[in-house]
């Protein structure tokens, strides 16, 4: 009885992981390291988490929103995601004829993205964590210095639609992770920590009246323009917007 | 047998609990609001039937004038859409659909700050200055904490009162860490965390109507804030 018990809960953990398509998860082994913009000490120690493999696909957020009919596009609100949110969509829940299943999910907004990964029990990766992670190569954690690697994620920003590709078809690099160059860009949990920004005039980094602590700001190695350049974009998105290059994935504390 | 059914409740509750976030039931129908006959603690109202802490007399259901309320429904733009809970300075558990009715001045700080915050709570201090007295009623000044950790219900109390922030017209909330951030985004607030006790963040006082829509927003420390008084005065006047 006892075994029959066991199998049952077994069983039941294993269709709740199939409910929309639970992800592959790697651990990223935590550790001290420099982002582009650090804080005051500008190292940041990142602790030991779990990431998807993958972005988030179309198919698994066609499930979530099956699941969770207030993100359909229809029925969203409005101060969650602006007009281009799953504009490309043929309904609430179909995608449009060239949209393929495998191809990472795009224009959603920060707010779905967090609720996704919410609803999975995982959240959104931080900026420190997500560039962590990105500054791998196939080989090395950090492979920042290498002019293949810039050259790499520049031709990347040089390539279009590439959003249209399936998960997976980029690399696999150091920790097992596929897509974090080349495929889509990635919304992150703090984005808007971000405080280099382009939306108005009045913010720039030596404007002390618009932001206390203007001095943590700076880049630390100006050289890494493609770093730079994902800073940039996220200083200048706000929540709401849905964008066609910008996609998320999930991560998830380990429990110890 | 009996294991078998136990395992089979086991296994719902799991799957009850999977599901996250549940819509929350509307329940802004069954808001009554009570205040004393006698008027003993003046404008005072309570949400829950009572009698007066003064003279004891029975409270009564005062009639909700249009004013209070407009309507049930909030827009699709509106701040109520955020279902998070938050606590205030006096640790009571709200949602900031419970700030609905009023005009809403809001601003993020956190209270071990030194550089702008002081300036910004000032700013605050400058523009509840400017209103007249009669409208305070139909207005809440709410100042956001974006350090949830250390600004604590007792330390937003006691922040309030060394800042004579602690009349019925001020609210001071604390969030979780993700409940702040979605804030944030909801009113383009950027804020980063640069050391233990201190934040960067930008310096945004923002005006809502009574029915959360985002008015007005004033940029900046020590700025003229003439446009932000006559949004608010406007407002307050048309509910």
């Amino acid at each position: 009885m006892y075994t029959f018990r066991l199998t049952i809960i077994f069983l039941a953990f294993f269709i709740m992981n199939l409910a929309y398509g639970q992800s592959k998860m790697v651990l990223i082994k935590g550790d001290t390291y420099i982002p582009l913009y650090g804080r005051d000490s500008l190292k940041v120690t990142i602790s030991d988490f779990e990431m998807d493999v993958y972005p988030v696909t179309n198919s698994q957020f066609l499930d979530f929103v099956e699941k969770y009919p207030k993100w359909q596009r229809s029925k969203v609100k409005r101060l969650f995601a602006d007009e281009n949110y799953l504009m490309e969509w043929k309904s609430d829940t179909k995608l449009s004829e060239t949209q393929s299943l495998n191809a990472p999910i795009t224009s959603v907004s920060w707010f779905a993205a967090k609720d996704y990964c919410e609803c999975l029990g995982k959240r959104l990766p931080t900026v420190d964590e997500w560039e962590y992670v990105a500054m791998a190569n196939k080989e090395l954690p950090d492979a920042r210095t290498l002019k293949s690697y810039n050259k790499y994620i520049l031709e990347w920003y040089e390539t279009p639609k590439t959003f249209n590709n399936n998960a997976g078809s980029t690399f696999k690099n150091y920790w097992n992770v596929y897509d974090l160059h080349g495929l889509v860009w990635e919304w992150t949990f703090d984005f808007n920590s971000v405080l280099v920004s382009g939306e108005s005039r009045k913010d720039v980094d030596n404007d002390s009246n618009l932001f206390c602590g203007s001095a943590a700001v700076g880049a630390t190695d100006l050289m890494n323009y493609a770093a730079f350049m994902r800073y940039a974009i996220r200083g200048s998105v706000k929540a709401k917007y849905a964008m066609k290059n910008l996609g998320f994935r999930c991560v998830k504390n380990i429990n110890k | 047998m009996r294991h078998f059914k136990l395992t089979i409740l086991y296994f719902v509750a799991i799957l009850s609990f999977a599901s996250c976030k549940q819509e929350p039931s509307n329940k802004a129908n069954d808001l009554a609001v009570y205040k004393c006959p006698m008027a003993c603690e003046g404008e005072k109202t309570y949400n829950a039937f009572n009698s007066c802490s003064i003279c004891k007399m029975d409270l009564k259901v005062i009639e909700q004038t249009s004013k209070v309320i407009v309507n049930n429904a909030i827009s699709d733009e509106s701040i109520f859409n955020l279902t998070t809970t938050w606590n205030t300075e006096e640790d009571e558990a709200i949602q900031l659909e419970d700030l609905k009715g009023k005009t809403l001045v809001l601003v993020m700080i956190y209270t071990t700050c030194k550089a702008a915050c002081p300036r910004l709570v000032a700013d605050m201090r400058n523009i509840e200055k400017q209103i007249p007295e009669n409208q305070l009623k139909d207005l809440q000044f709410v100042l956001v904490s974006i350090d949830p950790e250390t600004d604590t219900p007792e330390r937003l109390k006691s922040f309030a009162i060394e800042n004579h922030m602690d009349r019925l017209h001020w609210t001071f909330l604390q969030g979780t860490e993700s409940s702040v951030r979605e804030f944030a985004n909801v009113l383009a607030v950027k804020y980063k965390q640069i050391s233990p006790m201190d934040f960067s963040h930008s310096n945004i006082i923002s005006v809502f109507n009574s029915g959360g829509e985002l008015m007005h927003q004033q940029e900046g420390l020590g700025v003229d804030n003439k446009e932000t008084v006559k949004t608010i005065i406007e407002l307050t006047n048309k509910n």
